[in-house]
């Protein structure tokens, strides 16, 4: 069992307060996933810098390291590292060489990626997630019943620039589809069967699909069952499995849309008596963007 | 009339109180505000007493229900009146999957829409829904009727057993081993005391299509004899 939500904001007004608004909505999951939580913020950014979040011990060193070309800032466990397009060989050439036990969670114009081990409110805690402003932001509450408690098994993934994406439920068709993604260029930090869907999306999207397309195409080629939701730079997506196996309730108001696995999470929500509450369809695409 | 108010007190608390009421109570009408999508609300209750839900209930809502009459004044999560026996749950909004799942007995109401497996192995249930019911509905359904004023979504009664289901709307595939049935005047008394029941009015029990078992998968075929 695991928890999802998502909040993705229409009115501008609400952006200082997502992260608060994400961070009770986290909590509230708690009891569909104590072991591990993690979230991703689209937070600012500026169209010729790129950030990157990475996650690991000695993290001072990183900083010091880059200080002449990246902005850092550090959040407990994780540091995002903040830089030109330009020097961005030059970043990740020196994380490679000089510090390849580091994980990047997540890198693009605007995503911040963390996770971690322990209750969702400490996770939330950890991380400040309360303070943090943004667009839309995406969270999970994680059980694990088949692997590990460990960080890497945290939701959200990443695979693409700006791109991420929680899963509740289990794919039975990971390992095939891991090798056909490998061959496609694709690279994978994990074992984990959500890592590969979060792969699956990117691939699609990098072929030309949009959101809606990936999404459906998945249908055909993600073999389980799962409730998605996933992030891009101006985007946020939901798609539940053909059977609907696992839970998804949503809430639309002029100001924003949201998504938890149970209604509970939504209580918080400002103008939640007036939303449209409803459940989304199973196998159906459900996205919304921005311009 | 007792109130409970889960801003402030426990779901625990609520329940707790409700299983311990007597079959002859006087303190006959509940009410319980901030259910805030709770789960398990008034599940368990045995007693006739009315129990009205001011808000959207969480899973398993009314579950295991005997003799009770619960009121919904918002949505229901997954599995209301799940395993109900005896009586009566109404719902105002929608309901989320398999409501009225395995029931026994007793009728559950929906004003609104129910999503995927509504009354998924019913076994003497009335379930009236007066929106539309989602895919895979009355799967392996078994006994009672399940009666729909809208659409019926995918795979309707699929491996169905004895379970009536009436449909006005449109069903979109039937199930394996569902087909339509005449709609027999026996029929028609059925749907007529039902739509009583839920307070539907101006609907003819003539505008719906009835549905039900071919009974070719669950009956014993004689061919199979050898196997014995």
């Amino acid at each position: 069992m695991c928890g999802i939500v998502g909040l993705f904001l229409k009115d501008p007004a609400l952006e200082p307060d997502l992260g608060r608004l994400l961070a009770d909505m986290l909590v509230v999951m708690t009891d569909r996933g104590p072991d591990s939580a993690g979230f991703a913020v689209y937070g600012g950014g500026d169209a010729g810098h790129l950030k990157v979040t990475v996650r690991g011990p000695r993290l001072d060193e990183v900083e010091d390291a880059l200080a002449g070309i990246a902005r850092a800032v550090r959040r407990d466990t994780h540091l995002v590292l903040s830089f030109a397009v330009s020097f961005e060989e030059q970043v990740r050439g020196w994380l490679a060489l000089h510090r390849p036990d580091l994980v990047v969670t997540g890198s693009g114009q605007r995503i911040e990626l963390y996770k971690e081990v322990g209750l969702p409110r400490q996770v939330a805690d950890r991380f400040a997630l309360p303070a943090m402003a943004g667009t839309h932001g995406i969270g999970h509450t994680r059980m694990a019943t088949e692997s590990a408690v460990t960080t890497d098994g945290a939701h959200p993934f990443s695979t693409g620039r700006d791109q991420c994406l929680v899963h509740n439920g289990s794919l039975s068709n990971h390992r095939s589809l891991r090798r056909r993604l490998e061959r496609e260029g694709l690279s994978f930090v994990t074992d984990n069967d959500s890592e590969v869907a979060a792969g699956y999306i990117s691939w699609r999207l990098r072929e030309g699909d949009s959101l809606t397309t990936a999404l459906e195409a998945g249908l055909e080629d993600l073999d389980g069952f799962y409730t998605f939701v996933i992030g891009t730079e101006n985007g946020f997506a939901v798609m539940r499995d053909p059977i609907s196996c696992k839970p998804a309730v949503m809430a639309e108001t002029d100001r924003y849309v949201a998504f938890g696995s149970e209604y509970r999470a939504l209580v918080g929500l400002p103008g939640i008596e007036q939303a449209r509450i409803f459940e989304p369809e199973p196998a159906h695409a459900y996205v919304w963007e921005r311009n | 009339m007792p109130a409970f108010d889960l801003a402030v007190t426990t779901r625990r608390e609520l329940n707790a109180a409700l299983h311990a009421l007597p079959a002859n109570t006087n303190e006959t009408h509940w009410h319980v505000a901030n259910p805030e999508g709770a789960h398990a609300l008034a599940a368990g209750v045995n007693a006739p007493v009315t129990i009205e839900i001011d808000g959207h209930a969480g899973y398993y809502c009314a579950g295991m229900n005997q003799l009770a009459t619960v009121i919904v004044n918002g949505n229901v999560g997954v599995g209301v009146a799940e395993n109900m026996m005896s009586g009566r749950v109404h719902v105002k909004g929608d309901a989320s999957q398999a409501a009225g799942a395995t029931a026994h007995g007793g009728l559950l109401v929906i004003d609104g829409n129910a999503s995927a497996r509504c009354g998924i192995s019913m076994k003497g249930v009335d379930i009236v829904v007066k929106g539309s019911i989602g895919p895979m509905s009355a799967f392996m359904a078994q006994a009672g009727n399940l009666v729909v004023l809208g659409d019926a979504g995918e795979a309707l009664g699929d491996s169905l057993y004895e379970t009536r289901i009436f449909v006005r709307g449109a069903v979109k595939s039937l199930g394996a081993d569902c087909i339509e049935k005449e709609l027999r005047p026996e029929h028609e008394e059925i749907l007529t005391k039902l739509l009583l029941d839920a307070g539907v009015e101006g609907v003819s029990p003539q505008e719906f299509r009835r549905y039900g078992s071919a009974r070719g998968l669950y009956n014993f075929h004689v061919d199979n004899a050898s196997a014995y």
